[in-house]
């Protein structure tokens, strides 16, 4: 037996105080409506029991009660609704600025893949007091990313990349779920993520990384494929000018206009022909079958890095020297 | 050839016993023993998924996957939550109590179509044969979800047979559900208006709509999972384009109506029942009345609160968050009407009795949770953890399950003509009650520490809570084992029923126990309301 | 199932009903309610188009640009005359012709045959074109063409028509029957529910193609 019978989980991150007091909310109000169901349930048995109370009343129902007591309920769902819903969007959405760091599950387990270069299997380091950003994206099924002590869960999807962020508060090892079945070792795709003082983040990344940030992975990648062939720096290329272009609108050739996010970049690569940006000819080969999705995320990060400076930027534009990260958190 | 005065036991002539051949029984049409075929099966499908459900327990007793190997824990929690789903609580109350007492309850000789009733139980007994088969020849370990790209592209077990087995049967909860909708609008004794029927009638018949309209896409989604099996390529398959996601929707469009199908009719019972054993009318008829329509509409609008996490837009989480907060009213009204019925009743502690005050208080704790869940910032938390196993636990066990246990005791002196023991009843209710908490409550705790779900082995800390589940489910195997003995033993031994022990008011009370095949001598003319407690005749 | 001494008056009257009329009138409405749950049955495979056409429209223009055209549209007026052939047949039990009955439903069930035919013919055709997703697709497509996409319209081409194909050929079988049946004088004027109800289910199959035809055959790149 464990020495220890723990009944709540960890606070150790910005979103949990938040999730607590709404669930504690909501225990009191449910809570409290439903003793009061079971004592009436309760004492009607007893005080209306045919010994006692041979008699039946013959009461039809009441229109007043009937309104009365759907409109309460109502009302404090209503507000349940309200609540939760504002607390889910501040979950879901990542801050400006937060960091990212990119995450690959496969069966049955997870590859991070940090900005500056830093590779990590199944553990997670990431500093205290500052917003990240995870980018996620599975090699095969359908995987979940579910941090308890967070309060955070996001499924990780083959096809497309999902995000989940948020800003740890107190140092400490967390367990890190994957919540999905996924397989014969779903129980086993267990991480850890590891919340460090700043100082001590900083020394762990500069800790060793001989590969350079993922975005210089990326440009290399680039170059090694022969996208710069065609994604010219300037307007004489058969394709797009991909400086600039990241989190900007774009214009297709059938009309529509999409983001250049993520997903778009990543797109873009594997079915070309899906996504015609307007004035180009679809002429651009597919890398299906040619790059896995670690690669595909050097890629992206390779593009945000040329991308306008107010746009979401990594922590490091600079090839091989890892950069440091900015010193100040941001204030919420 | 009807007579409403019982003399010692035996031998007039009714439904059972009319003809005792084999082949009257898998050749009969009567809805009653139609009824009673699908009972004897259903029971059997409860228990092999009670049987996986032991295992799982046992397993989880300790923190490593000792027991079994992870491919086999994984098998265990699909063929539980396969069996039990598709095979138990859909059909369970429609498929038995529905059968029997629809058409009596609207004073008709039988439902509409009696031999698709036939067929359908033939659809049933063929997929859950086929079931079985998949079950004895490495099983499936997809989870009942099926979600993909792990069971079209990635699962190595009997995916293909186990959706044949699920699609046919399907066939069988469609067949049941037009069934009994056109046999409600269409067969009523004279007089038997809509405002007149029992509220098990509205619920069965808010339930058949759902049927009706849900069943075919769960089937269309799962048939193109095996598609995709068969031909290795698929809609869902991001290699071609395709999009998992798209299956959820497909799925969960169905399966969230489904649990009002495994709902609806308990609620029905328990209208029923409650009304019964406080000799008085349900309060407020026609909320109740409404409100199982407006379960069965509603339901239809909520399926993506089962997919916040899955990667859909936060504005569409919103929208379906808001409706699941509207779907909770009408469960809410519901349990106050009940318990406004007992206010200032006469009442009787019976064993049906305790059933379904036991589960308008646990149905009432797994609806409060459902608050939880519908609340987008706990559910980002508690999603794929134990909490949820144990929010729809208490509502199937500790709601249908009980709803269908007190019907299947209120129900029984007319069925078999015989009564149950009562303090045997009794004892079952109450362990089956305690056991169920015991095994439950402790998931809620698990869950929101942190513990996911469908997890072979887990970390230490989860351990004490565990085991507080495993002895609860201990206990609860005892209270389901205890009815299944006493009700076979009354049988041969129990005390011969009269045509209405309980005294209630609905026309099935006024046939004698058991029925004869044709129901009703006469048919019935119909000038009361539902409950009108001084419709019946005199006391003796 | 034993009952009393029970005169029956009306030909075909099951012995739990009253009535025809509430025979009639529940074998009508059993039927309606059964095409509702094929509405809902099909209309999985419909979200499914137009989830992915939305998403992909150009892909699924380039892919409807290869169906038959001519193919399709003769289906279409098969589909058409033979559900005028058994709306006909209803008229003509009920007014007591009963063999006209037969012989109308025998030609439309012919007509589902010949539809099953012309697609068979298609469906060989999209073979040899290539346009058969999986190991054998070999599409003749323009360089930088959005393959997976059609590939995706073609799956659901596929998957949808072939669903319409297997409810076709239950509706032929269903025709065939009712068409012996009726040949043999089990149906009149008072009593031909069965020919109604199966006309009902070979409307509704018709009624799928309707909408089939033009969300496979007729999209065009042109923008709207």
């Amino acid at each position: 037996m464990g020495e220890s019978l723990p009944l709540w989980p960890a606070r150790a991150s910005s979103m949990a105080a938040q999730t607590d007091a709404l669930v504690l909310f909501l225990v009191a109000v449910t809570g409290f409506f439903t003793l009061v169901i079971f004592i009436l349930i309760f004492s009607f048995a007893m005080k209306y029991r045919k010994e006692k109370h041979p008699v039946a009343a013959d009461i039809l129902g009441s229109n007043v009660l009937e309104v009365t007591w759907s409109i309460i309920p109502f009302g404090i769902f209503m507000m349940m609704f309200v609540w939760g819903a504002i607390v889910y969007m501040q979950e879901v959405r990542p801050p400006a600025n937060a960091m990212e760091i990119f995450v690959v599950g496969k069966q049955w387990m997870w590859k991070f893949q940090h900005q500056e270069g830093q590779r990590e299997i199944n553990q997670l380091h990431v500093p205290l007091g500052r917003d990240v950003m995870l980018t996620m994206i599975s090699q095969d099924v359908i995987h979940d990313v579910f941090i308890p002590a967070f309060r955070v869960k996001r499924d990780v999807l083959p096809g497309r990349y999902t995000t989940l962020w948020f800003r740890a508060i107190k140092p400490g090892r967390y367990h890190l779920f994957c919540s999905q079945y996924c397989g014969t070792m779903h129980s086993g795709m267990i991480g850890e993520v590891v919340v460090m003082e700043p100082a001590a983040y900083q020394a762990w990344l500069a800790g060793g990384n001989a590969e350079g940030s993922l975005a210089s992975t990326g440009q290399k990648l680039f170059q090694q494929l022969g996208c710069a062939t065609c994604h010219r720096f300037d307007t004489q290329g058969r394709g797009p000018n991909l400086v600039g272009v990241y989190g900007k609108p774009v214009l297709l050739d059938d009309g529509r206009t999409v983001t250049a996010d993520d997903n778009y970049i990543r797109e873009s690569v594997l079915t070309p022909g899906a996504k015609v940006v307007a004035g180009f000819k679809p002429i651009m080969p597919s890398f299906n079958g040619t790059v896995n999705e670690e690669q595909l995320l050097s890629l992206v990060a390779y593009v945000k890095s040329i991308s306008q400076p107010e746009q979401r930027q990594p922590a490091s534009n600079r090839p091989a020297v890892p950069a440091p990260a900015p010193a100040t958190p941001k204030g919420r | 050839m009807s007579s409403t005065v019982t003399t010692a036991a035996v031998e007039r002539t009714n439904y059972l016993n009319v003809d005792y051949s084999l082949k009257s029984w898998l050749l009969t049409t009567d809805h009653k023993r139609i009824a009673i075929l699908y009972m004897l099966s259903i029971t059997a499908m409860f228990f092999i998924g009670g049987a996986a459900a032991t295992l799982i327990r046992l397993e989880l007793l300790t923190p490593a996957g000792d027991l079994m190997s992870s491919d086999t824990y994984n098998k265990m929690f699909s063929i539980h939550g396969i069996v039990m789903v598709f095979f138990f609580l859909i059909p369970s109350i429609p498929a038995t109590l529905g059968n029997f007492l629809v058409p009596m309850m609207i004073g008709a000789k039988d439902l509409a179509f009696p031999k698709i009733n036939l067929a359908s139980w033939y659809m049933y007994i063929t997929g859950a044969g086929l079931m079985l088969y998949v079950i004895a020849t490495g099983g499936v370990d997809t989870g009942w979800t099926f979600y993909p790209p792990f069971s079209s592209t990635y699962s190595n077990t009997h995916v293909i047979a186990a959706i044949i087995a699920i699609f046919i049967a399907g066939f069988s909860s469609i067949f049941t559900g037009f069934n009994f909708i056109v046999t409600i609008h269409r067969m009523r004794a004279p007089g038997m208006t809509w405002s007149r029927l029992p509220l098990f009638i509205w619920g069965h018949y808010a339930t058949s709509v759902i049927m009706v309209l849900g069943t075919p896409v769960v089937a269309i989604a799962l048939s193109l999972i095996a598609l995709e099996r068969a031909f290795h390529l698929g809609i869902f398959d991001p290699r071609m384009g395709g999009d998992p996601v798209l299956f959820q929707h497909l799925f969960w469009f169905y399966s969230h109506p489904a649990v009002y199908i495994m709902i609806l009719p308990s609620m029905a019972v328990v209208s029923e029942v409650v009304s019964t054993f406080s000799r008085k009318r349900v309060f407020g008829y026609y909320a109740v009345a409404l409100a199982s329509v407006m379960i069965a509409v509603i339901g239809f609008l909520v399926w993506a609160h089962h997919m916040f996490v899955a990667g859909i837009s936060p504005y569409a989480a919103l929208v379906f968050s808001l409706l699941s907060y509207f779907v909770a009213v009408p469960s809410a009204i519901k349990v106050f009407n009940w318990t406004a019925t007992m206010f200032k009743g006469s009442i009787t502690l019976s064993t049906p009795m305790l059933y379904s005050m036991g589960f308008i208080g646990l149905f009432t704790m797994g609806g409060m949770t459902g608050l939880f869940v519908a609340s987008l910032g706990v559910d980002v938390h508690v999603h794929d953890t134990y909490f949820i196993i144990a929010h729809f636990h208490y509502i199937m066990v500790g709601g249908a399950v009980m709803g269908y246990l007190s019907g299947i005791h209120f129900w029984w002196p007319k069925m078999t003509g015989r009564m149950y023991p009562e303090v045997w009843g009794k004892i079952a209710a109450g362990t089956i009650f305690l056991g169920f908490n015991l095994t439950f409550f402790p998931q809620f705790v698990l869950g929101y520490l942190g513990m996911p779900r469908r997890y072979h082995a887990y970390p230490e800390e989860f351990q004490v809570l565990n085991v507080m589940s495993t002895a609860g489910a201990s206990i609860l195997a005892v209270g389901y084992v205890l009815p299944l003995i006493y009700l076979m033993w009354s049988l041969r031994y129990g005390k011969v029923a009269e045509d209405n022990p309980y005294r209630a008011t609905g026309l099935e009370w006024r046939t004698p126990s058991p029925p004869p095949t044709e129901n009703f001598a006469e048919t019935p003319i119909v000038t009361w309301d539902a409950y009108d407690y001084s419709s019946l005749p005199e006391e003796d | 199932m034993h009952d009393s001494a029970h005169v029956v008056e009306q030909p075909g009257l099951r012995h739990h009903f009253a009535d025809m009329e509430q025979q009639r009138a529940s074998a009508t409405l059993g039927m309606w309610v059964f095409l509702v749950t094929e509405i809902m049955f099909f209309g999985g495979l419909f979200l499914a188009y137009l989830v992915y056409r939305s998403a992909h429209f150009g892909a699924f223009a380039i892919g409807s640009e290869h169906m038959d055209f001519w193919l399709g549209t003769i289906n279409t007026v098969i589909l058409l005359c033979s559900s005028l052939l058994v709306a006909l047949s209803v008229h003509a039990v009920q007014v007591g012709k009963t063999k006209l009955c037969a012989v109308l439903l025998l030609i439309a069930a012919l007509c589902g045959v010949g539809f099953l035919g012309v697609k068979g013919v298609e469906y060989y055709g999209h073979y040899q074109e290539g346009a058969v997703p999986g190991p054998y697709w070999h599409l003749d497509l323009p360089q930088g063409t959005d393959v997976q996409n059609v590939q995706m319209f073609f799956y659901i081409y596929f998957v949808m028509t072939g669903l319409h194909a297997i409810h076709v050929t239950i509706g032929i079988g269903l025709l065939a029957v009712i068409a012996w049946f009726a040949w043999k004088g089990r149906y009149s004027p008072a009593y031909h529910n069965p020919v109604h109800v199966s006309g009902l289910y070979w409307h509704f199959v018709d009624v799928v193609w309707i909408f089939l035809y033009p969300l496979l055959y007729l999209i065009s790149a042109k923008k709207a």
